[in-house]
């Protein structure tokens, strides 16, 4: 049974059609990269996994082993985080939230859960420093710590490396790489970083205008659409 | 100093505003810490001109101005909840609408109906002789509840405070916990325009909260530190605004901005040092 099933999906965007009938599915234990060039829906077709934005056609459906509001998401880094008064501990805790149910606050069982994602991810010693101060590697790992918190499945992660530098961008791949094989979660990630994703992955989505190629890291480098990217990327840099 | 407090309190009107400014003062720091964050510091500011032309307004029908006042803040908090979300007239647009039109309504009704006298000056400015006993029972009850689900919602608080895309994603109702933000501010700025004033109020939601992040770095201690501040610059406001027969809604916002100034000036020389 797959974990999530994507069939002839379109979305539209201020109007237009972004991502023409995407069409995948991702097993239990996967490491699926998404690429593509900007604004052909590697976002739009994201949130749509998260239910946060319903395709105009085919459907994406969740396999019987997934619940939906535990997924563990990494989003892009937003404007009111960057200055926002919060400990390290505060926001990793709030990835519990949805442990809670209708139970106003956290118990001893969250906050433990809490420290043992920041220890896994190498951040306990800063559980009580300010968000706002870190570097960005540090915000990323703290912001993984709480995705984790929310989910022991699926983790969806947007950009994660984006503004940092190669050496932070190369543990934080590392990271994600044990994430999916010692605590065996699925990973979905977006990247522009074709070259150094490849080596991580397992499947590759390459959402392009008509003709989006899904299938696993070798196919994928036999294409002509992964060598005109990898060349387009080349040039970009 | 606490002689001249039992003076204070031996008056009957000053005691309402203290109850009545004490709770309010309480309600809008805490939710000032979430409006700033989440830049909405300028939607408690049109809701408050909101609340001024209802205000008017109703005075000049002869109806009672609290629960009408409400009832009109609350729907526009929500409608400016929804303008922000999707529509061609951007949200700062939209309060700046909104808080002039009602403006011009109100004054407008106050003109038509009694001429423009001391009233208009109350409601702008603010007046400690203006509460009473049926506003203080109803402030008494609205802001206890504004602080016992503003307790409750605590952590959904934070969480749509800091990221409303991964709280929605893990399950929160992140819809439904803007709408007790908003309804919860709106109460406050209700609550507080007669002792603050329409023009005044919004001070009382922003500065404290904006003060405590100059220095403070985890939410829960920005909150404690805002309502700390908070009541600290009240009480010294409603003393000096007594003893020395100043508006107390001008008087409590200049002790804010002082403690504005006091804090960034120390965050700047920490700065400094760390470097």
């Amino acid at each position: 049974m797959s974990l999530l099933i994507c069939k002839n999906v379109s979305f539209s965007y201020d109007g237009k059609v972004v991502g023409k009938n995407i069409t995948f599915n991702i097993e239990n234990g996967d490491y699926i990269c998404i690429v593509g060039e900007n604004g052909v829906g590697k976002s739009t077709l994201i949130k749509g996994i998260l239910q946060l934005k319903t395709p105009i056609n085919g459907n994406i459906s969740i396999g019987d082993n997934l619940k939906l509001r535990e997924i563990g998401y990494l989003p892009q880094q937003n404007e009111i985080q960057k200055d926002f008064p919060a400990s390290v501990f505060e926001i990793v805790l709030s990835g519990c939230l949805n442990k809670l149910k209708w139970k106003p606050f956290y118990g001893k069982k969250e906050k433990l859960m809490a420290e043992e994602k920041m220890k896994q991810l190498g951040i306990l010693n800063l559980k009580k420093q300010s968000y706002r101060e870190l570097s960005g590697g540090q915000q990323r790992r703290v912001l993984l710590a709480r995705a984790l918190c929310a989910t022991e499945k699926l983790l969806v992660l947007d950009e994660p490396v984006a503004g940092l530098d190669p050496l932070v961008t190369k543990e934080l791949y590392e990271l994600i790489a044990k994430i999916n094989k010692d605590m065996g979660l699925t990973v979905i990630m977006v990247s522009h970083d074709i070259q150094n994703i490849l080596s991580y992955a397992n499947k590759v989505l390459h959402l392009h205008n008509n003709n989006s190629f899904f299938g696993t890291v070798s196919e994928y480098s036999n294409t002509v659409l992964a060598q005109n990217f990898a060349e387009g990327e080349a040039n970009y840099v | 100093m606490f002689n001249i407090f039992l003076e204070m309190l031996s008056y009957p009107f000053m005691r309402r505003a203290l109850i009545v400014g004490v709770l309010v003062a309480l309600c809008a720091s805490l939710l000032g810490v979430s409006m700033v964050l989440k830049r909405y510091s300028m939607i408690g500011d049109g809701l408050s001109h909101v609340g001024f032309g209802s205000l008017a307004i109703a005075t000049a029908l002869h109806k009672s101005p609290l629960p009408i006042s409400l009832v009109t803040v609350v729907i526009t908090a929500f409608l400016l909840l929804r303008i922000k979300d999707n529509s061609k007239i951007k949200g700062d647009a939209a309060i700046a609408i909104i808080s002039t039109g009602s403006l011009a309504f109100g004054v407008m009704a106050i003109s038509l109906s009694t001429g423009m006298n001391t009233d208009v000056c109350n409601y702008l400015f603010g007046s400690i002789l203006g509460v009473n006993q049926n506003e203080l029972y109803l402030t008494i009850i609205l802001s206890i509840f504004v602080i016992v689900i503003f307790i409750l919602c605590y952590n959904r608080i934070f969480a749509v405070t800091f990221d409303e895309t991964f709280a929605k994603v893990t399950g929160t109702k992140t819809d439904i916990f803007n709408m007790v933000i908003a309804l919860l501010t709106s109460f406050t700025i209700v609550l507080g325009m007669r002792t603050m004033g329409a023009l005044l109020i919004s001070s009382l939601i922003i500065f404290p909260a904006l003060t405590s992040m100059q220095l403070i770095k985890q939410f829960r201690l920005v909150v404690i530190c805002s309502s700390i501040l908070s009541l600290i610059c009240f009480l010294t406001g409603l003393t000096l605004s007594y003893l020395y027969a100043t508006p107390t809604g001008a008087t409590i916002a200049i002790l804010n901005i002082i403690f504005f100034i006091i804090f960034s000036v120390i965050a700047w020389i920490k700065g400094k040092v760390l470097q």
